[in-house]
């Protein structure tokens, strides 16, 4: 039961956006930015790292959802789950691989990240803009795996809701739904 | 050193902020709603402290020193009285709720799953309302990650911790939006 009340069709996150909408709408601005705006990073591989670092938090909520969106964008399955065990086994770039590590080192602390992360990720050609991004993608979703379980919000009934949510955040991103969410209420029944 | 190029001098988070504009406005917009917007059954001061202790715990020297300065401004402490709650809340004369929320962000900044029913029940028994508490834990969160963001690329932070106090006032009056650079 969340700790809070949350609207009960609306499990994980977006019972909690819906909760608060004037401080969900900055969370959803940011979010679309890092995940969905201009980078020379693919939609697919900054929800590696929102996949990575929720797992490392060990939140389940975001964990399928991120893992099923990087799925849709990637086109395949294998690269999100290597990466939640082995990152340097992962079917990806030496630049990738580099970026993932400290997205891992971020959510351990902020003080994890130290000067060889960064170089090893510069030698391998990422550049400052996408280390940063990567920093501040991995500190959001350090927000996000707190506000999600530290309400004790629930999982959806079943796994197919993520498969529902992850071609939602690929057509209409991160920000509200203009209609809201309440057509979600008979596919709980 | 800042691990990256900033292509500026600004300290912590402002530095950051300048040198990525766009992530900086709902950055600002979300710190400015939770702490200081006058809708809100919490003090500023009050959410301050969270801000603050949850920084402490994370360790972040910039973070702890702007808000622990702004919530001196507000609940009139000084520096010595701020690192006093830091340090050992429990034997200050903080009211039982606002003791009973720094719980639940400090189980906030360990992990999501480390705050339990307990924390909530006693946080709700000392007069917290659903919406104290879903503000305590997502202050808690959003600090877990400016923090990290602000750790996490080596930001510079003015060592002087007077250099917090006497820009907290004119932070106060003016607001997060304004923080960049002035």
């Amino acid at each position: 039961m969340p700790y809070i009340a949350v609207e009960a069709h609306l499990p994980g996150i977006t019972g909690l956006l819906e909760y608060r909408k004037d401080t969900a709408q900055p969370i959803r601005e940011l979010t679309q930015i890092l995940l969905r705006g201009e980078s020379t990073l693919t939609e697919g591989e900054r929800e590696l790292i929102a996949t990575v670092t929720s797992n490392g938090n060990e939140c389940k909520f975001c964990t399928a959802a991120h893992t099923a969106a990087a799925d849709i964008f990637l086109g395949e399955t294998e690269t999100s789950a290597c990466i939640k065990t082995d990152i340097e086994s992962a079917p990806l770039s030496e630049k990738m691989k580099a970026l993932l590590v400290i997205a891992d080192k971020i959510r351990e602390s902020g003080r994890s990240v130290k000067p060889e992360h960064v170089e090893r990720a510069r030698a391998a050609g990422a550049t400052d803009l996408e280390i940063h991004d990567t920093v501040l993608i991995a500190a959001l979703f350090c927000l996000y795996n707190r506000y999600v379980d530290g309400l004790a919000t629930a999982l959806p009934d079943s796994p197919a809701y993520f498969d529902m949510l992850a071609e939602r955040l690929k057509n209409h991103g991160y920000m509200r739904l203009p209609q809201g969410y309440d057509h979600l209420k008979k596919n709980q029944q | 050193m800042a691990h990256i190029k900033l292509n500026n001098e600004l300290p912590g988070i402002r530095g950051l902020m300048a040198y990525r504009p766009e992530t900086e406005v709902p950055l600002n917009a979300l710190v400015e709603l939770l702490l200081r917007d006058d809708n809100n059954t919490l003090t500023r001061g009050e959410r301050e402290l969270i801000g603050t202790y949850v920084s402490y715990l994370n360790d972040c020297f910039f973070c702890q020193n702007v808000h622990g300065a702004l919530a001196g401004h507000y609940l009139n402490c000084n520096i010595e009285q701020i690192d006093s709650i830091k340090h050992n809340f429990q034997s200050t004369d903080l009211s039982p709720k606002m003791k009973a929320l720094l719980s639940i962000a400090a189980s906030v900044q360990k992990g999501g799953k480390n705050v339990t029913e307990e924390q909530i029940e006693a946080a709700r028994t000392e007069g917290a309302t659903d919406v104290e508490i879903h503000d305590t834990v997502l202050i808690a969160a959003s600090f877990c990650m400016f923090n990290r963001y602000v750790d996490g690329l080596g930001t510079w932070a003015p060592q002087d911790r007077q250099f917090y106090v006497d820009r907290a006032p004119r932070r106060a009056e003016e607001g997060y939006q304004s923080s960049v650079y002035n």
